[in-house]
């Protein structure tokens, strides 16, 4: 039986995230995000999904506020992303995990450290958060690893760590970019199901992926992305 | 103790000894001892030693000039020239009395024949006989305070009073002396400066290479929702240690070539008659403390100037982020 998972909420009402006739360009180059029009409602989970380069991890970056849309309007918070002050953006972006498909883990920095990082960068003393960090490294997995430097970490290892690092501080919102695609089924399984719980927890997750499989497996919303174009299934 | 107690025991040692790991010493957000960090650390350390050894030498010029004017000013020489008819010496004598009646004159001594043998010995030999020949009588007057004698008086007398004296002030020396001197100062100051441009360029460039092997750490803790300026915080943290142990290592390799020098060169210098020429000209090869704390001051100026260069660069890099 598929576990069925929240969907986006009534359009207007609250989003998250809003994007309203969005589109993004390089330069002078052809769009390739075109008119995109949607909602993250809070609690929702969904995948977001297309072909290779269908521009989901360009999306990605709308969303955690790397790039700024060429039209349209994204609302983040309730703030417009165009108009954001630069001092907000960090209290925003803690608001927000981000799993990168890279890691982008520091390879002079411990496990423990990595996954500590957002909230070393709050300001927060080590004791506050060792056994939160301990306990999550060992819940993905990494307990006895968390000593180790990410160049001696496997690719499922790293990926665990990016995984517990964008979920340390609890964010509102979390993206994650092929989470599952360097571990094996059961531990894919295994991410999904922090995922999950991550969601019922009140965090609104998307997970962009292309594993049709995995996505069969979770009765959720689709954004589906194809040659710059979105097409939600709810 | 039942097995669960014990299980629960185990787990509990083993999570405080975990956690005693992570509170092992936390690692720096800005990676240390990367190849461009130590590059960086000897292009300052060699820019700090150029700029020291350039600060020294200005000293060094600027206390032997200081010194030859002082010497030359606290001094005035008297010479009364042998006229047929007239003793030499007792002229020598008459003029050393009125010379010795001026303010500011500390003491007054005419040189003997022996002394004046030894003046003329490099020219004419050991062998000489003073009687045959019409050497000047030369007095030497040595002054207490240069500022209150009137040499202008003190020459219109001795034209008046003594036939055939005629004084030396060495007013024309010491400017000489003195337009050379400053002239030697305002080169060394020139380079410093130059010395002081290239290494703030230096420096710089340096720096910005670096940084620009962090970007990816600048980037992490930009998406963890770090603030400019706690990142820019962190990176002038490191690169003002990075400068100061740059600038330290320069600074000190200069110091000990200073004390090297002034231990190798000075005596020596002194010591040699022959050297008594160059010595004069250019003192003892010491340093004096305005070196040695211009050393320590360089080094800390460095350090700071690769702190905010670094600081500066994390915030373009930010900007351009934005």
């Amino acid at each position: 039986m598929l576990a069925t998972l929240p969907a986006g909420g009534i359009r207007g009402t609250g989003a998250l995230i809003r994007f309203e006739n969005v589109g993004l360009r390089y330069g002078v180059g052809p769009e390739i995000l075109r008119d995109l029009n949607f909602d993250i409602a809070p609690k929702s989970f969904q995948f977001l999904t297309g072909p290779s380069g269908a521009g989901k991890t360009t999306l990605i970056r709308l969303f955690s506020l790397s790039l700024k849309p060429s039209r349209g309007l994204i609302t983040v918070f309730g703030k417009d992303s165009a108009i954001l002050d630069k001092h907000d953006l960090p209290m925003l972006r803690r608001r927000i995990g981000v799993v990168y498909q890279d890691f982008r883990l520091l390879d002079h920095m411990t496990t423990f450290e990595n996954v500590a990082l957002p909230l070393r960068v709050q300001g927060k003393d080590e004791g506050e958060y060792r056994a939160d960090v301990v306990e999550l490294l060992r819940w993905v997995g990494l307990g006895d690893r968390m000593h180790a430097l990410p160049p001696v970490l496997s690719g499922g290892e790293k990926q665990r760590a990016a995984i517990a690092r964008a979920l340390i501080s609890r964010p509102e919102i979390l993206l994650a970019d092929e989470p599952t695609g360097n571990v094996d089924p059961p531990l894919a399984r295994r991410l999904m199901r922090l995922f999950v719980e991550l969601n019922r927890l009140g965090t609104s997750v998307i997970i962009a992926t292309h594993d049709i499989s995995l996505m069969n497996q979770f009765n959720a919303r689709r954004l589906v992305l194809e040659a710059g174009r979105l097409t939600v299934y709810d | 103790m039942t097995d669960a107690e014990r299980s629960h025991r185990l787990q509990l040692a083993a999570y405080r000894r975990q956690s005693r790991l992570a509170l092992r010493r936390t690692s720096p957000l800005v990676p240390e001892n990367t190849i461009a960090g130590n590059a960086l650390t000897i292009v300052i350390a060699i820019m700090s030693f150029l700029a020291c050894l350039t600060l020294g030498a200005v000293t060094l010029v600027r206390d032997a000039s200081r010194d030859w004017q002082v010497d030359l000013l606290r001094e005035i020489t008297i010479q009364v020239r042998p006229i047929e008819g007239i003793d030499t010496a007792a002229e020598a004598a008459k003029a050393a009395a009125i010379a010795a009646e001026f303010r500011g004159v500390a003491s007054v001594s005419v040189l003997d024949d022996e002394e004046n043998v030894r003046l003329l010995e490099p020219w004419l030999g050991s062998e000489l006989d003073l009687s045959e020949l019409p050497v000047p009588r030369l007095i030497v007057v040595r002054l207490s305070n240069p500022a209150i004698i009137n040499l202008d008086e003190l020459s219109r007398r001795l034209q008046a009073d003594i036939r055939g004296a005629n004084l030396d002030d060495h007013r024309l020396w010491t400017r000489r002396l003195q337009t050379m001197a400053n002239v030697t100062v305002v080169v060394g100051a020139s380079i410093l400066s130059l010395v002081f441009i290239a290494t703030i360029l230096s420096v710089v460039f340096a720096t910005r290479g670096a940084m620009s092997s962090n970007r990816d750490v600048v980037s992490v803790l930009h998406f963890v929702g770090a603030d400019d300026g706690f990142i820019a915080r962190e990176f002038q943290r490191h690169f003002l240690l990075l400068g100061l142990k740059g600038g330290l290592l320069g600074a000190l390799a200069a110091a000990v070539l200073f004390a090297l020098l002034s231990f190798a060169i000075g005596p020596s210098m002194t010591s040699a008659a022959e050297t008594d020429q160059v010595a004069a000209l250019f003192g003892r090869f010491a340093i004096g403390p305005i070196g040695y704390f211009g050393a320590l001051g360089i080094a800390f100026l460095i350090a700071v100037m690769t702190a905010v260069t670094s600081r500066l660069t994390v915030y373009r890099y930010l900007a351009e982020q934005d």
